[in-house]
């Protein structure tokens, strides 16, 4: 783990994400855990706010709207507006809040981010759509990783023995769809991951959980 | 603490006896006892309480987030605003609550030292806001609620150069001594409180209450700059403590689930 000024040693790696580089020596700037990825020495932020990047899949919310377009509510520092023409309907001018009005959800991606941080999104692809149920669940996005497990491993854990649909943004949302009673055992399950997301065993704990809610082990 | 109403001692105080300690026993270059705390508060991003000595003080942590009045946004950068507040029973007669010229100078300043070091070039359009608040005051506040200040900003996963880290000294009865109290700050002859960015030693706020030759102001400084050095390693202790992995939980209700 590190601290914001840390040196880090990068053993020949270039330096990544989460640090700086001053007077030939690499630094620290977030705190976290150093981890060695694709030739570079990164920092994986334990705590702080979603920011938005390319490709992103995220849960939004509607928060104001154009003629033209939404503006979307990401959870993080900068809003999203979502183009009538990124959107899987055919708007007409003026014609925005027939599809989606203010305080709707919606599963979206992030298309860019140029450098001062403006942010489009778009809704045309599978599976993006506007949400008609279910819940979301708003966690720290530093733990998102974790939610979703090694290559998918923790939330399709949670989806099979719960038998609900979830969708997890990048953004610290995740989105739950199901019968009632499954879905608070969802719920509990991503809110226990975010409480103890350093903790050892976490996948086990996490089945534990299920199996007993469940009275059985996945089978 | 036992707190002594200061109103009927005598102008003649003696802050020094004759092996050179201090009314509360402390040797000239001693901090007073100081305990750091992350992440203590819920609703903040990042947060931190820090005792030192008789100060108590609560800094919290927002953002980056969307900088509010529009006009302030800065299109290259992020804004770091700061607030500094004493609580009205944070002293022994009442304090009238609101900014007041002190309050707002020691805001200023305080946000001009952490400017120089967070990345503010990441977050354009966004504002990094950090309120600090005294509620238990006993000299030395601006000192302990920056040291607060730069745990709470780290707890909040803001990216910086360093920690910032502050520490006063100043003269009583003749000496020059480091991290003066309440008596020693009142009836002493001068206060010198400084921030400094350890790594680097770039020093990010100095102030002077008083009148200090060169030779001690420069004592003044060695002495806080050696002591910002503990107090540096105090710091990141809380925020490996707040992190370091944490016992099995049960789960709790889902009180909070959002609909």
């Amino acid at each position: 783990m590190v601290i914001p000024g840390d040196v880090i040693e990068t053993h020949g790696l270039k330096p990544g994400e989460g640090t700086y580089v001053e007077g030939g020596k690499v630094f620290a700037s977030l705190l976290g855990i150093r981890s060695e990825h694709g030739g570079y020495v990164d920092v994986i932020p334990l705590t702080g706010r979603y920011i938005p990047r390319a490709d992103d899949d995220v849960v939004g919310q509607v928060v104001d709207l154009g003629p033209s377009h939404w503006l979307v509510d990401i959870n993080s520092p900068y809003p999203a507006p979502l183009h009538a023409t990124e959107s899987p309907w055919r708007v007409e001018f003026g014609e925005t809040s027939h599809f989606m009005d203010v305080g709707d959800s919606l599963l979206a991606r992030v298309i860019s981010v140029d450098e001062t941080k403006r942010v489009q999104i778009t809704m045309r692809d599978q599976g993006l759509r506007r949400l008609t149920g279910g819940q979301i669940v708003e966690i720290s996005y530093s733990k998102v990783p974790r939610v979703i497990g090694k290559s998918g491993s923790m939330i399709s854990m949670i989806k099979s023995y719960t038998k609900t649909q979830a969708f997890v943004g990048q953004n610290g949302r995740i989105w739950v769809d199901g019968d009632p009673k499954d879905v608070i055992h969802a719920v509990r399950a991503v809110h226990m991951i975010d409480e103890n997301a350093q903790a050892a065993g976490l996948t086990d704990a996490v089945e534990d959980y299920l199996a007993g809610a469940y009275g059985r082990k996945e089978g | 603490m036992i707190m002594v109403d200061v109103e009927p001692v005598e102008k003649e105080i003696q802050l020094l006896d004759a092996n050179e300690r201090r009314l509360d026993g402390r040797a000239l270059d001693e901090l007073r006892p100081i305990k750091i705390e992350a992440g203590v508060l819920r609703r903040a991003d990042g947060s931190a309480h820090v005792e030192w000595g008789g100060n108590r003080v609560l800094a919290a942590v927002y953002g980056p987030r969307e900088a509010h009045p529009r006009h302030l946004q800065d299109p290259a950068r992020a804004l770091v605003q700061c607030r500094y507040n004493m609580a009205p029973f944070s002293v022994s007669d009442r304090k009238r609550p609101g900014p007041d010229r002190r309050s707002v100078e020691i805001s200023k300043v305080t946000s001009e030292a952490f400017s120089a070091v967070v990345f503010t070039e990441q977050f354009p359009r966004t504002s990094v806001d950090v309120f600090i608040e005294v509620l238990q005051a006993d000299a030395g506040t601006r000192c302990a609620g920056i040291t607060a200040a730069a745990v709470a900003l780290a707890d909040a996963g803001i990216p910086m150069r360093d920690l910032v880290t502050a520490c006063a000294s100043g003269k009583i009865a003749g000496k020059v001594a480091l991290d003066l109290n309440k008596e020693e700050d009142n009836f002493g002859d001068a206060d010198c409180p400084m921030a400094i960015v350890p790594r680097t030693g770039e020093i990010v706020l100095l102030q002077m209450d008083g009148h200090l030759t060169e030779d001690e102001f420069d004592q003044a400084m060695k002495l806080s700059i050696d002591a910002t050095k503990r107090i540096y390693e105090m710091q990141k202790e809380a925020l490996r403590r707040r992190y370091s992995t944490v016992a099995f939980d049960e789960p709790r209700a889902p009180a909070e689930v959002s609909a």
